[in-house]
């Protein structure tokens, strides 16, 4: 015993720099995190960085190219597109966010509960799961967004029905992995409750590939944004959102292509940035002890 | 059976069920046995035989994949009649369950300590210092050396014998009477296995705690346990005492493993094994399930089944010619 305490003792507990930190201080991830701090920073401080009032009509610097003055040009009513993509940053991050996170609290409770009670519900899940998967995404919200109507709530609301499934789905798949593990058994026979098993035990085991799938959901998200905002069924002109502003720079796509072009780059970066980080997130939380 | 009243578990016709594909898998075929205060028995048998399912019927963990038939008394109580949530009182405090695999029968994401206190709290009254202090205390007790410091230790900081310690510390927290143990030590590796089998054995004897120890190795039965059970193709085919048995095996499947353990055998011998295979459960034989596989068998196997049956003191086989069985035994 003795041996064993010294022995112990003159180990060292632990290694210098943790493998989870070496793993974030990779390009990938660094890049991804900048990227999305600035854009979590434009998005909540736009006044401080955009050069302009992004609403402001001035009708002596029409379709201005790119310049000093406005480095992103113009467009055709004279708004700075630096101003008003800064400005998008909010709405389109605040996309990001909402049209993916009650999805994924939905989805990861129903996905938890049909796979560890199953089941006819599990059946029916089933079901559900493929009548929804079936439709096309973008239609099956499109045809959501038509109903309710227009506009950014609305287009949550649409996307929040359609996207549940996804989450569930995969929350479904990973806490059945997780039940043929004998930890899983073992809090049943330990006489813990259904509830304790499932999000106390299971589902932070389970959480790791869906917190990967939520980051590259929000650049989807973002994407779907700005495609129902360009079909003008998300945000609704003049706000400034990324959709919207590559909508109103497509009748001037040949004499004023930094009105499209430079929100499509904002759409890009972010995408990459959520991507980038979401990829790092699926190393760091591998569960210990599995590298 | 006239000790009925000393007996803490029950087992009565247990039969467990799986449906598979329009056909009916019997993976425990009405067995019966009891268990008394503070014994160990040994569940004895191959891969396939429903050792572990017995197990997995008592506790109510198999009736999520089949149906489970039969009595389960429990101080007198039937638990196969009662709901999940009415086992959860039994669970964990007056049940336990250990498992085989000490790799994963611990949450990779939650401390050792969590997951003692969890117990804790889940079957007492003790508060957050108590709870701790008992923690380090149960540690302490399956020889887990400086057990205060490694309360905040994740399981992956443990080797697999060191799991399986705490694993035992967990499933002993709420001081149960009767512990299930699923194939314990076959993971470990031997020198382990032994430690934790020595340590199951203390325990159970200062905690006066019963033990039901599946197991497919003979060696370990005959080390710790006090009676064993013998199961063939979802039956039992031999209980009794592991004095009779391993000495006096009268049934040919138990005279047929004692046979294949290596035991004074110059090097370079062909080990002994017993011919065939175990049949598989879709395909069991009208008769007895060991009789295709016998040397002992006549017509008769083939066709009943022969029914266990008590041929001395606290000694039952199944097995039509128990007489002839007999007169193999070696000296």
């Amino acid at each position: 015993m003795t041996q064993l305490d010294t022995l112990q003792a003159t180990t060292p507990q632990k290694p210098k720099l943790h493998p989870r930190v070496k793993a974030l201080l990779r390009p990938g991830f660094l890049l991804g995190f900048f990227i999305l701090s600035s854009s979590i920073i434009l998005a909540v401080f736009p006044g401080a960085f955009a050069p302009y009032d992004p609403n402001a009509f001035d009708f002596t610097a029409i379709k201005q190219p790119p310049s000093w003055a406005h480095p992103f040009g113009t467009d055709n009513l004279g708004r700075d597109t630096l101003s008003r993509v800064i400005w998008a940053y909010q709405v389109d991050m605040q996309i990001a966010f909402f049209a993916t996170f009650f999805a994924m609290v939905i989805g990861v409770i129903v996905g938890s509960l049909v796979a560890y009670h199953g089941g006819i519900a599990d059946v029916l899940f089933g079901r559900v799961v493929d009548v929804t998967i079936t439709f096309p995404f973008l239609v099956l919200v499109i045809a959501v967004v038509a109903v309710l109507g227009p506009g950014l709530n609305n287009m949550y609301v649409a996307v929040t029905l359609v996207q549940w499934v996804y989450y569930a789905r995969l929350t479904r798949a990973e806490i059945m992995t997780q039940m043929t593990n004998d930890y899983a058994s073992a809090g049943r026979v330990m006489g813990y409750s259904s509830p304790r098993i499932i999000f106390r035990h299971l589902l932070p085991n389970a959480m790791t590939p869906l917190i990967t799938f939520w980051m590259t959901d929000m650049a989807l998200a973002i994407l779907l944004g700005s495609s129902l905002g360009y079909l003008g069924l998300g945000a609704q002109p003049p706000q400034a959102e990324w959709g919207v502003l590559i909508a109103e720079g497509r009748n001037f796509i040949t004499t004023a292509w930094w009105m499209s072009l430079m929100p499509g780059i904002a759409i890009v970066l972010t995408g990459l940035g959520f991507s980038l980080v979401g990829d790092s997130l699926a190393d760091v939380l591998r569960p210990r002890g599995a590298s | 059976m006239s000790n009925q009243q000393k007996s803490l578990l029950q087992v009565r016709d247990l039969t467990t069920t799986f449906h598979s594909k329009g056909r009916v898998l019997r993976a425990v075929d009405g067995i019966s046995f009891d268990v008394r205060a503070g014994e160990v028995l040994g569940l004895v048998g191959e891969s396939g035989s429903g050792k572990s399912i017995t197990l997995r019927s008592i506790i109510g963990l198999a009736r999520d994949y089949g149906t489970v038939e039969g009595k389960v008394y429990w101080k007198g109580e039937d638990l196969l009649s009662r709901t999940e949530a009415q086992l959860r009182s039994i669970r964990g405090s007056q049940i336990s369950m250990i498992f085989q695999e000490p790799m994963t029968s611990l949450n990779p994401l939650l401390t050792v300590g969590l997951q003692i206190e969890e117990n804790l709290k889940a079957h007492t009254e003790l508060e957050r210092a108590a709870r701790k202090a008992r923690a380090i205390e149960l540690l302490d007790m399956v020889g887990i050396p400086s057990a205060a410091s490694r309360l905040k230790d994740f399981p992956h900081q443990f080797s697999g014998g060191m799991r399986q310690r705490v694993m035992i510390a967990i499933a002993l927290a709420s001081n149960p009477k009767l512990l299930l143990a699923d194939e314990p030590t076959t993971a470990l590796d031997v020198t382990i296995q032994d430690q934790i089998l020595q340590l199951l054995l203390s325990l159970a004897k200062d905690l006066n705690m019963a033990i039901v120890l599946v197991t497919h190795d003979l060696g370990v039965v005959a080390q710790t346990c006090d009676r064993v059970a013998v199961m063939y193709a979802g039956r039992l085919v031999e209980t009794g005492s592991v004095r009779d048995v391993l000495k006096r095996p009268q049934h040919p499947y138990t005279l047929g493993l004692l046979k294949s353990v290596p035991e004074n055998i110059p090097p370079r011998t062909p080990l002994y094994s017993v011919p065939g295979t175990p049949p598989a459960l879709d395909a069991l034989p009208q008769g007895c399930a060991f009789a295709p596989r016998c040397m002992k068998a006549e017509d008769v196997c083939m066709k009943t089944k022969p029914p266990l049956s008590v041929i001395g003191e606290g000694i039952s086989s199944a097995c039509h010619f128990l007489e002839v069985a007999r007169e193999e035994v070696p000296a």
